[in-house]
């Protein structure tokens, strides 16, 4: 009897293996198929995202082909290496574009491209992805509110440590109430950032070109 | 299967047995995504896709899935489904992605998709389970675009903002200002307005089906109609 119940528990499971097989492969297959596609797509999306963040005047190299790239770094939020990208006016650093990440958004991590210039102003900071609430937490998103620009020409020297910080918490930043988490740690890592920059600026602008073909 | 069939589908899926209003399932991206118009009717669509053809797959497999084990191989066809539009999407259709990207992975936990997927699909030939799936869907979608609307309205005093995200820049002219220099009834936009919203709905509903059941029955018995005037 008891066999009987093991056997009939062997063949279920057999069948639950082979609808996990057809689905693992079939997920694997759309995986690798898309995958150039996708990084192709975001790597377009975050060109367009730097000329919004760093106006042209501030450089006059190819900011494509003098990208860096950048090891993991506990102040960036970031757990692989990133790509970087040094803005120079006639030979001189003028600004770098850096990857950040936000590990604590209200629905996981926000990934933030920011351009912070040579003297250590904020040039401008923009959302790359993130998966906060639609309709409430996703207004730190330029295509839904203003809110991102609140950091253009924003710095260390500026803002003292106690005023990075949403105004809920007695900072300088706005948020919406309701949804204050996530603009929260926008405003952390984007301190945290500026942090980073000003103690490796020199690092950064010496890291080794990316080849082009890159 | 007979064309009353596919009528009493559309009727069930739409009206009757309606997965926002009468079923409540699924209410947690309902209620999340709720706040516009626009929201609400991008998760409809993408959901209105996830549940054609979610129902049309678990439909074809049906006889080779014991009894037993189905509710793990549905909602293993449906979390594979969805990664699979979500990554196609993301590599295909990278302007509609943008819009509806963030709403695919929440259908996966949208129970109307399973809910579906038990109470038809794995009964029935693969049309009309595409059919069921595609109506259930629309149901919702009509549902969240009433909500987003009435939430819309109260909470931000336009309708269709956002409208440019889909349609390009252009498209900022459509927005409809309701209520000119409104300043916000934050409550509408948060969850608990989603909750009494959806009260307001269900109770509007079940007060039409009730005035209709009234008139029938005044139909059928003329002389109490006439006795009670």
């Amino acid at each position: 009897m008891s066999s009987d119940y093991f056997h009939h528990s062997i063949k279920l499971a057999a069948v639950l293996a082979a609808f996990a097989l057809v689905g693992t492969s079939l997920l694997a297959l759309t995986f690798d198929a898309t995958k150039d596609n996708i990084a192709a797509s975001e790597k377009k999306a975050k060109l367009a995202l730097i000329a919004q963040i760093l106006p042209l005047e501030l450089y006059d190299n190819d900011i494509i082909s003098d990208a860096a790239s950048l090891p993991p770094q506990v102040e960036l939020g970031t757990a692989e290496a990133t790509v970087t990208y040094r803005a120079l006016k006639e030979g001189k650093p003028s600004a770098v574009v850096l990857e950040a990440i936000a590990p604590d958004g209200y629905a996981g991590k926000i990934k933030l491209l920011i351009a912070i210039k040579a003297n250590g102003d904020v040039s401008g900071v923009r959302v790359v992805s993130h998966k906060e609430t639609p309709g409430l937490g996703d207004y730190i998103e330029i295509a839904k509110s203003q809110w991102i620009k609140g950091f253009d020409g924003t710095s260390l020297e500026k803002y003292p440590s106690k005023d990075w910080k949403v105004k809920k918490d007695g900072g300088q930043f706005d948020s919406v109430a309701g949804a204050t988490i996530t603009p929260r740690a926008v405003v952390k890592a984007v301190h945290k950032a500026l942090g980073y920059f000003s103690v490796n600026r020199e690092k950064i602008f010496s890291l080794p070109a990316l080849e082009q073909a890159k | 299967m007979s064309d009353a069939n596919y009528k009493e589908i559309i009727w069930n899926g739409l009206w009757k047995n309606n997965a926002g209003i009468v079923a409540l399932l699924g209410l947690c991206p309902l209620l999340a995504v709720s706040t516009t118009v626009v929201n609400g009717v991008g998760l409809g669509i993408a959901t209105v896709l996830v549940m054609a053809f979610s129902n049309a797959i678990v439909s074809m497999v049906r006889q080779w899935v014991p009894g037993e084990i189905r509710i793990p191989v549905y909602i293993l066809i449906i979390a594979v489904l969805v990664t699979i539009i979500d990554l196609a999407m993301n590599a295909y259709m990278q302007a509609l992605y943008l819009v509806l990207g963030i709403f695919v992975p929440l259908i996966v936990v949208n129970c109307n998709v399973l809910g579906r997927a038990e109470a038809f699909a794995s009964k029935n030939p693969v049309f009309p389970s595409m059919v069921d799936g595609f109506m259930v869907g629309l149901g919702l979608t009509l549902t969240l675009a009433v909500l987003g609307g009435m939430r819309e309205i109260l909470g931000k005093g336009t309708l269709l903002s956002g409208i440019d995200l889909a349609f390009g820049e252009s498209a900022k002219a459509w927005v409809i200002t309701v209520i000119p220099d409104y300043h916000g009834f934050l409550l509408a936009v948060l969850p608990p307005g989603a909750f009494i919203g959806l009260g307001l709905l269900i109770a509007g509903k079940n007060w039409l089906d009730q005035r209709k059941a009234a008139s029938t029955d005044a139909l059928k018995a003329p002389e109490s109609v006439v006795a009670a005037a």
